[in-house]
């Protein structure tokens, strides 16, 4: 077996220097009737590289690539062009094949990027300071709305209906069991958001309002009034970023008054992946720094007096604090937050704020063909780089008409929203800078064709 | 005998060579490496950008109006500012990394070459299911060979870590209880669990008390039994434990936890020293999380991302979280929110946006049809080998505390007992740096004192073992006899000892232009 060392000859020796008869003296600790006699049933003996890597070549072409057909799915994870150097950066064995930075004099290379890391994603989000990144946004908005339980210490958290609909399931399936209280609500279909209403719920009560910037529906609106709203009872503005390219265009939460702002990094450096991994962005103000959940670098000096860096604040961690900590998270997505990192230092400030200006207007330039198409009209009056349409039917199997054309035209809100009549004819498109006017014209074409 | 493969032997005893300075701080191949912040500008991008066409803005009128702060690159510099902190950093591609609980195995690259496949890297996660049968069917053969593997009913795909599965399982367990309505507090969980465990039932709100161990290093199953009560809700064990040791009551826990109404919880984290040759399922565990970035060996990144599927009992398995594959003839379906509730589903709710790591997944499943059945079993077999041999070739030199009682599973323990007043476990860690090894898991398990837990696994050579042994004999040598040269090691690492405390005092965790930094002062 190519990925195994030992030689018979090895094996012997070695268990002679213990001393022991056979490889089962080693195992005398587990019960007779707990060990299996021979091979697991079913799992054929080891393969060759070509064989596994045939088996997959199979699976892979059974499914229809993003990147081979107009392609327009968004609502939390999104198609971008990663430059080559970053797959290539990623994959050297020092960064791929390193653990956790726990021996900190041999773990600079990931430190530093981490340190990086934490800065690049702090100035995007308009934050004084942000974690060495979580599994996901999902789970990182739970993470806010638990640290805003500790900092507030009041359990009602209000989410706006214009969060991830997947976000609120995650929060909702951890308040059941932590008793938190959680007010939700799904969208309308329409170009107004729920900020009345959060405005109206935000009380004495409140440990948090939590607003998706852009919205599930693609909306944007300027935060700055929740956050004068909350701050005025005690209560934390948290901020979902599920499309960080965006915040090369728009304001960031931060600037508008947000306390925590959490999100998804996968659009910066990570592909798809059919949902994971991903990376998870956290930060907030500086003030909250005790409280926060997961890894946290900070710089110091060697004994020699040499700038380095470390993990730090551990004691908010499950290591050390064991059940008192401020959360159970210990592996992180340590290899994404290098690629975002390394995406975004290719991109600077420039190149993010002109790839948010090239998806916007092809956004801008999508929405103007689509609402033509009969019977279609366009939800938002704002947007970035995604929006939604509203469908003269029921959007689902219009999605799997479009994708028998070989179009994959968006996510439609019945699958999001299972069972209500009217998000069921929402189709929420997005339009980044892969998509070509080619692109758009056979969406709208095939929409035409599938509507009519 | 050649200390290293090169032929080369050092002057033994020379002490730390004083190098001269150099004008750049480099030293030959060990690069230093400034900052993005200090490199890169806001108008310099490594990246070429088609000008957009002229639209009329639909931002809301909250278009940027201040600088964001991002420093760009153009692409070689990004190139070298990265592969240059690269070679900073310890790696399995570079030796042996001996982290106790941490299963730091070879990393194959065809698994990162199946991971890229287009079918498989470039599907959108609400892609159409008709259009990702592909991917749906790699989830589904991964989630039966797991169960395979562990002799259990079901598992759940989605957890995205260790300590996310743990969550899961447990949120399981309190579903399950709660189902039959029976609200239960607490969690037991032994002194010498990861501090995941507690962490974990705290999280999904349970109280947590410790159950002691024996003087052998197992959990002491005469106090966990008196504990066990009507409040209890389940306990969490770790098998092999993070002694290195076969809970061998385990059967007999399972059964006193099952007649009091709860559950076993297992972690998973040291499956690899049992992977082929002992089926949980067989030991009466009700959840277990796998680590695929242990066991299963996909890449720890530097710190992930992981993946943490969760193996389910009968009893649990009807309430496992969504999203989950299902099989029905020649199609896979997902199952999520809109199809559960015609199936009256108990599932416990979503723990992640998405369907878990799929990235992981692919990577696992081609690491398991590359070994086998036969390979698969002479892994944990191979674990635990490399395991005692280091163990019994170090044990006159380094305290063992659980040695005399038998063999280890797929890690050695030792503790500091022994050492030169004053010499710890960092210290030698310190000092294995400079032997070019990643040293050893440090002062965990919580149970021994001054612990040092060495985790081979099966990917490492007999020769690789012995060269890891000279050096770590050496360097207990050295701290028994006291030599103060240990105290200050590294030596030679792109770092001398950082000072922890200084970064915990006055926490910098985001860089600030420098007078910004002296005005915050």
């Amino acid at each position: 077996m190519r990925y195994l060392p030992l030689t018979p000859a090895d094996r012997q020796a070695m268990l002679a220097t213990i001393g022991a008869a056979s490889i089962d003296d080693l195992f005398i600790d587990v019960p007779a009737e707990a060990r299996l006699s021979g091979p697991i049933a079913g799992l054929p003996g080891h393969a060759s590289e070509m064989a596994v890597e045939r088996h997959f070549s199979a699976l892979a072409r059974q499914n229809m690539a993003a990147g081979h057909h107009p392609f327009f799915l968004g609502c939390g994870a999104y198609k971008h062009h990663i430059p080559a150097s970053v797959d290539h950066l990623i994959q050297r064995g020092e960064f791929l094949t390193a653990y956790t930075p726990y021996q900190p004099e041999i773990a600079q290379g990931t430190l530093q990027m981490l340190f990086e890391f934490q800065t690049q994603v702090a100035r995007l989000y308009g934050c004084d300071v942000a974690n060495a990144s979580m599994y996901d946004g999902s789970t990182a908005c739970w993470e806010a709305i638990s640290m805003a339980a500790r900092v507030t210490k009041r359990t009602k958290a209000i989410l706006s209906s214009g969060l991830h609909p997947h976000y609120v399931s995650l929060a909702k399936t951890m308040a059941k069991f932590t008793g938190d209280q959680l007010m939700t609500s799904a969208p309308d279909l329409s170009a107004e958001t729920d900020s009345e209403q959060l405005l109206a719920a935000i009380d004495a009560d409140t440990s948090c309002v939590v607003v998706q910037y852009p919205d599930i529906l693609g909306r944007i609106e300027d935060l700055s009034a929740i956050a004068a709203k909350a701050h005025e009872q005690g209560a934390l503005l948290v901020a979902v970023v599920t499309e960080p390219v965006a915040l090369g265009a728009i304001r960031s939460p931060g600037e508008m008054g947000a306390d925590v702002v959490v999100g998804e990094g996968q659009s910066i450096g990570v592909g798809l992946q059919f949902g994971g991994p991903y990376v998870g962005l956290f930060a907030c103000k500086e003030k909250f720094v005790r409280q926060m959940p997961g890894r946290l670098c900070g710089e110091t000096v060697d004994a020699e007096g040499k700038r380095g860096f470390v993990l730090t604040l551990s004691t908010r961690e499950q290591h050390i604090r064991r059940e008192k900590a401020t959360s159970n998270i210990c592996t992180n997505a340590g290899l994404c937050a290098l690629a975002f990192s390394t995406h975004m230092t290719l991109l600077g400030e420039r190149g993010l704020r002109d790839l948010a200006a090239l998806n916007h207007a092809q956004a801008v330039s999508a929405a103007e063909r689509l609402e033509k198409v009969p019977g279609v009209s366009l939800v938002n009056e704002s947007f970035f780089n995604e929006f939604t349409l509203k469908l003269p039917k029921e959007a689902r199997p219009v999605v799997r008409a479009l994708a028998d054309r070989r179009v994959l035209g968006g996510v439609s809100l019945g699958r999001l929203y299972p069972g209500n009549p009217v998000l069921e004819k929402g189709l929420v498109v997005a339009v980044t800078e892969v998509v070509t006017p080619e692109d758009i014209e056979a969406f709208a074409n095939a929409l035409e064709e599938v509507l009519a | 005998m050649t200390i290293n493969a090169s032929g080369w032997r050092p002057e033994v005893g020379a002490g730390v060579a004083e190098s001269a300075g150099t004008y750049t701080g480099n030293r030959a191949l060990m690069l230093e490496e400034a900052l993005i912040f200090e490199i890169g500008d806001g108008e310099t991008t490594g990246v070429d950008i088609a000008a957009p066409s002229a639209v009329k803005s639909r931002l809301a009128g909250l278009e940027r109006n201040r600088p964001i702060g991002i420093p760009g690159l153009s692409e070689p510099e990004t190139v070298r500012h990265y592969t240059r902190l690269s070679r900073q950093n310890y790696a399995i591609d570079l030796g042996l990394f001996p982290l106790g609980s941490c299963t730091m195995k070879h990393n194959p690259r065809l698994n990162e070459k199946i991971a890229r496949m287009k079918g498989f890297a470039d599907i959108h996660p609400l892609a159409p299911r008709e259009t990702v049968q592909g991917a749906l069917a790699v989830i589904h053969e991964l989630a039966h060979w797991l169960v395979t593997l562990t002799g259990m009913k079901a598992v759940a795909m989605s957890p995205k870590a260790g300590a996310h599965g743990e969550l899961c399982g447990i949120l399981a367990i309190r579903a399950a209880l709660e189902a039959r309505g029976d609200a239960r507090s607490t969690i037991l969980v032994p002194e010498s669990a990861h501090g995941t465990n507690p962490a974990t039932a705290a999280f999904a709100g349970y109280a947590v008390e410790n159950i002691p161990a024996t003087a052998e290093g197992r959990v002491d199953l005469a106090a966990l039994t008196a504990r066990l009560g009507p409040d209890v809700a389940g306990v969490m064990i770790t098998n092999p434990n993070t002694c290195g040791l076969f809970e061998r009551d385990m059967k007999a826990l399972s059964a006193a936890v099952h007649a009091a109404g709860a559950f076993v919880y297992c972690d998973g984290a040291n499956f690899n020293a049992i992977v082929g040759r002992v089926r949980p399922g067989d030991l009466g565990i009700d959840a277990m999380h796998i680590n695929l970035h242990k066991t299963f060996s996909t890449p720890h990144g530097g710190g992930g991302p992981g993946s943490g599927p969760v193996v389910l009992s009968e009893a649990l398995a009807p309430f496992a979280p969504l999203p989950y594959v299902e099989r029905q003839g020649d199609t896979f379906l997902l199952i999520e929110e809109e199809t559960v509730d015609e199936r009256q589903g108990k599932a416990f709710g979503r723990m992640t946006a998405f369907h878990g790591q799929m990235g992981m997944y692919t990577r696992a499943l081609a690491y398991i049809l590359s070994h086998g059945a036969d390979g698969l079993r002479q892994v944990a077999e191979d674990a635990v080998l490399n395991a005692n041999y280091v163990l019994r070739s170090l044990d006159d030199v380094l305290d063992a505390p659980f040695g005399q009682t038998g063999p280890c599973m797929h890690e050695a323990l030792f503790s500091d007992g022994g050492l030169a007043e004053g010499f710890t476990t960092l210290d030698i860690a310190k000092a294995l740096i400079d032997e070019g090894y990643h040293p050893m898991t440090m002062y965990f398990p919580l149970v021994v004192h001054g612990a040092m837990l060495i985790e081979p696994t099966e990917t490492e050579s007999k020769a690789t073992l012995d060269q890891f042994i000279g050096a770590l004999r050496s360097v207990a040598m050295r701290a028994k006899q006291g030599d103060p040269l240990l105290k200050s090691a590294p030596h030679y690492a792109p770092r001398r000892r950082l000072d922890e405390t200084l970064a915990a005092r006055k926490p910098v965790l985001v860089w600030k232009e420098p007078e910004e930094a002296v005005a915050a002062e």
